[in-house]
């Protein structure tokens, strides 16, 4: 399949580009950007007047739902949501059921999204059996599998002590920890933000301490032990000025926080909507402006879409009894125009948290657009508007806190390894 | 918040009083003022609520408060269905839309709802049919509409008036929907001074941002007060990592005649129940001259009808 995109806006944050540019794809390869080769003959034109050419965007959260919870989303539905999402690589947190701590059950996931369209899947490890948080995963042979890292996900990890021979472990081989920082003892039970809307509603707290002593704890075992380690889904003002002071001394951490956090609050919780139940909680105003900031002095890495689908059953219930978690595939590109235009940030930057600097995070080609490498690319309309609802959204999942807003900003292509995945209905 | 009224600003739901406008719960304690005297006669019935039924949909179990309900309800005229979902079908996985649906497929005209989870009667108001109203009978650690309006009604009959007074609310706050009530019912019936007294393991986060000064020291915040609410120690609350024990929590934050001596002299002391004898409160206090704790039984069942009256768009005949 040979693709000419044609006068489109190419922007691409890795090498600063941003012209109106024609792109050369062939072999799953982009082959020229500019003049096209002399002997090209395009089976598909592709015609991006007015259009956004960029890279194709990297995820560094998306739950699949396989195996074990297919009657939440499945495979298929989730790689469709994230390719109409402009997504062409994502991480897969490993909290299925079985949860991904064996090589057999990472080369099945890899084997069925590699005949599915969308996306290349790359999984996150579990970094404990089970998920049990006391018996170390075969990290090196489950990297040998295809997993780019290690995480415990959402699941409790009481023990320090597991905790430090993880990063340990890890860093005997180099391998990653993404942590996502929460102390169990002081979250346990809370459903919200501990703070003034959670005591107006009498909703369980989780106080923003929850993530500041985990995170101590954490910067402190990777300062001793030396490991690589990314802190996923950082939720409070307090937990980002800890590692903006770690990054300044040298320490090599990452973090991502999820794009629902960077426009949402405790504040909107006030109808009690179930859809609003995220993990990690909503927190204060303040909280939220801390976020929106260090995206914006990059201080935070990376955005994500905390893709988590759940059936509408589990939503229907009062708060406190409600499963976590938002659809999010579809709404990471629209949540981060938003957060760029109300920031007054260039797009260049704002795509650059979505695609090359997480692809960096994740250790893989693509987030970038360069000749020989992947042809992976994301075409998108900046100012097209949209409202969504179940019938915009490709996922299964249509629990999102965003239902029934407008987005500004819409996919209208998404090439992956040089196929088109991805077409919006015209 | 306005689930609760209609578009022309009458009651639809009772979910919360916060944000319930005043006028509102005015009109509730004046209504309830009218029926205080069917009690007292030798029919205790008025017809208003004829030919309706009342479904009480208890998620959580609850003797006293249901049965004031259930009188409420009969003393309208009422038919009066009781569910005690705790140990029916919620118990065998029903989930609480399908109970919902199969009640409204009944012909229900009000649901009294409660449920262990805060938001639950506010989640129900929002599935229901458009012709039935939810009232919210506690729901989690949120709200308990009718208990915090009694006590306004119980206030108002013995201190007339709200906006020259000191009210302290004294103990578990944190997991208290009834002390989320009250203060949101004083704030806005314009008391101008609403204290909170307890320990700092039971006094919730930011909780001075509902208009409340917060004291730990219960001598220091009873001083001056004219009303007194004292709230009940849940019995699995009295030990563990909030409280080491009821003894030491009785010193401290109990009611004794010595502290309630420190309040005005004229001070009244009121209490949700069912009281702790000897935990929060001391049996002379409890059963002393400044106590109103049994009126604001009574006044319960005039409120509830008051508020039940009007959901049915008969509460201003």
């Amino acid at each position: 399949m040979k693709i000419h995109i044609k006068n489109g806006r190419v922007i691409d944050p890795m090498s600063e580009r941003d012209e109106v540019a024609d792109i050369f794809i062939a072999a799953g390869k982009i082959v020229a950007i500019g003049q096209g080769p002399a002997d090209f003959h395009a089976n598909r034109t592709i015609d991006a007047s007015g259009l956004i050419v960029c890279p194709g965007l990297v995820d560094l959260s998306v739950r699949l739902r396989e195996p074990g919870f297919e009657y939440k989303a499945t495979l298929e539905s989730e790689m469709l949501a994230a390719a109409a999402g402009g997504i062409t690589s994502l991480a897969c947190p490993p909290d299925t059921d079985p949860p991904l701590d064996e090589p057999g059950l990472v080369e099945m996931l890899k084997f069925r999204a590699k005949n599915l369209p969308g996306p290349r899947v790359y999984p996150i490890g579990a970094m404990t059996q089970k998920l049990e948080g006391q018996m170390l995963t075969e990290m090196a042979e489950l990297t040998e599998a295809g997993c780019r890292a290690f995480t415990q996900a959402d699941a409790p990890l009481t023990d320090t002590l597991v905790l430090l021979r993880a990063m340990e472990y890890a860093a005997t081989f180099g391998f990653s920890l993404w942590l996502r920082p929460q102390d169990v003892s002081l979250s346990r039970g809370g459903v919200a933000h501990d703070g003034a809307v959670a005591t107006r509603l009498g909703l369980q707290g989780i106080p923003a301490l929850a993530e500041t002593v985990a995170l101590s704890t954490i910067l402190q075992l990777a300062r001793e032990t030396g490991a690589r380690i990314h802190l996923a889904r950082l939720s409070t003002r307090d937990g980002i000025a800890m590692v903006r002071a770690a990054k300044a001394q040298g320490l090599a951490v990452t973090c991502d926080v999820a794009c629902t956090h960077v426009h949402l609050s405790e504040n909107d919780l006030i109808s009690f909507d179930s859809h609003l139940h995220l993990v990690p909680p909503l927190r204060s105003l303040r909280d939220r402006d801390a976020i929106r900031e260090a995206l914006r002095d990059g201080s935070i890495d990376a955005l994500c879409s905390d893709h988590t689908p759940v059936d509408e059953d589990v939503k229907q219930v009062p708060f406190g009894e409600s499963a976590p978690g938002a659809s999010g595939v579809e709404l990471l590109l629209p949540l981060t125009l938003k957060w760029a235009r109300e920031m007054g940030v260039p797009l260049m930057r704002a795509l650059d948290l979505i695609s090359w600097k997480p692809s960096q995070i994740l250790g893989v080609p693509g987030g970038n657009l360069s000749v020989g490498g992947y042809a992976d690319l994301c075409i998108f309309d900046e100012s097209a508007e949209w409202v969504v609802t179940s019938k915009t959204l490709t996922s299964q999942g249509d629990n999102t806190p965003f239902l029934d807003h407008p987005m500004q900003g819409r996919v209208r292509y998404t090439v992956i390894d040089g196929h088109i995945d991805f077409e919006a209905p015209r | 918040m306005n689930r609760q009224l209609t578009q022309d600003g009458r009651l639809r739901h009772l979910l919360t009083l916060d944000g319930l406008p005043r006028a509102i719960i005015t009109q509730i304690l004046d209504t309830a003022e009218s029926f205080m005297d069917v009690g007292e006669r030798e029919v205790k019935k008025v017809p208003l609520l004829r030919g309706k039924s009342i479904f009480n949909l208890f998620f959580e179990p609850s003797t006293r408060t249901r049965t004031t309900f259930e009188i409420a309800a009969k003393r309208l005229s009422a038919d009066v269905v009781n569910l005690n979902i705790a140990t029916s079908s919620q118990t065998k996985g029903e989930a609480i839309l399908d109970t919902v649906d199969n009640l409204s497929a009944m012909h229900a005209d009000m649901f009294i709802v409660r449920h262990s989870q805060s938001g639950a009667a506010h989640f129900i108001a929002q599935h229901v049919a458009p012709h039935i109203s939810v009232v919210n009978a506690g729901d989690g650690r949120h709200a308990h509409p009718t208990q915090g309006l009694l006590d306004m009604f119980t206030i108002r009959r013995f201190k007339g008036e709200f906006h020259n007074l000191t009210v302290a609310i004294v103990g578990d706050v944190l997991h208290s929907r009834v002390a989320r009530s009250q203060i949101h019912a004083l704030t806005t019936l314009g008391v101008p001074e609403v204290r909170v007294i307890g320990p700092k393991t039971l006094l919730p986060t930011g909780v001075e941002q509902m208009g409340v000064k917060v004291f730990h020291d219960m001598e220091a915040g009873l001083r001056g007060c004219d009303v007194v609410i004292m709230l009940r120690l849940q019995n699995e609350r009295m030990k563990g990592a909030r409280l080491p024990s009821a003894q030491e929590y009785f010193k401290f934050f109990g009611l004794t005649p010595e502290k309630l001596a420190l309040a005005k002299p004229d001070a009244i002391v009121m209490h949700p129940g069912p009281m702790n004898r000897g935990v929060e409160i001391a049996s002379e206090v409890a059963d002393g001259p400044q106590s109103v704790i049994l009126p604001q039984v009574t006044y319960g069942i005039a409120v509830r009808m008051a508020v039940m009256a009007m959901l049915a768009g008969t509460g201003n005949a």
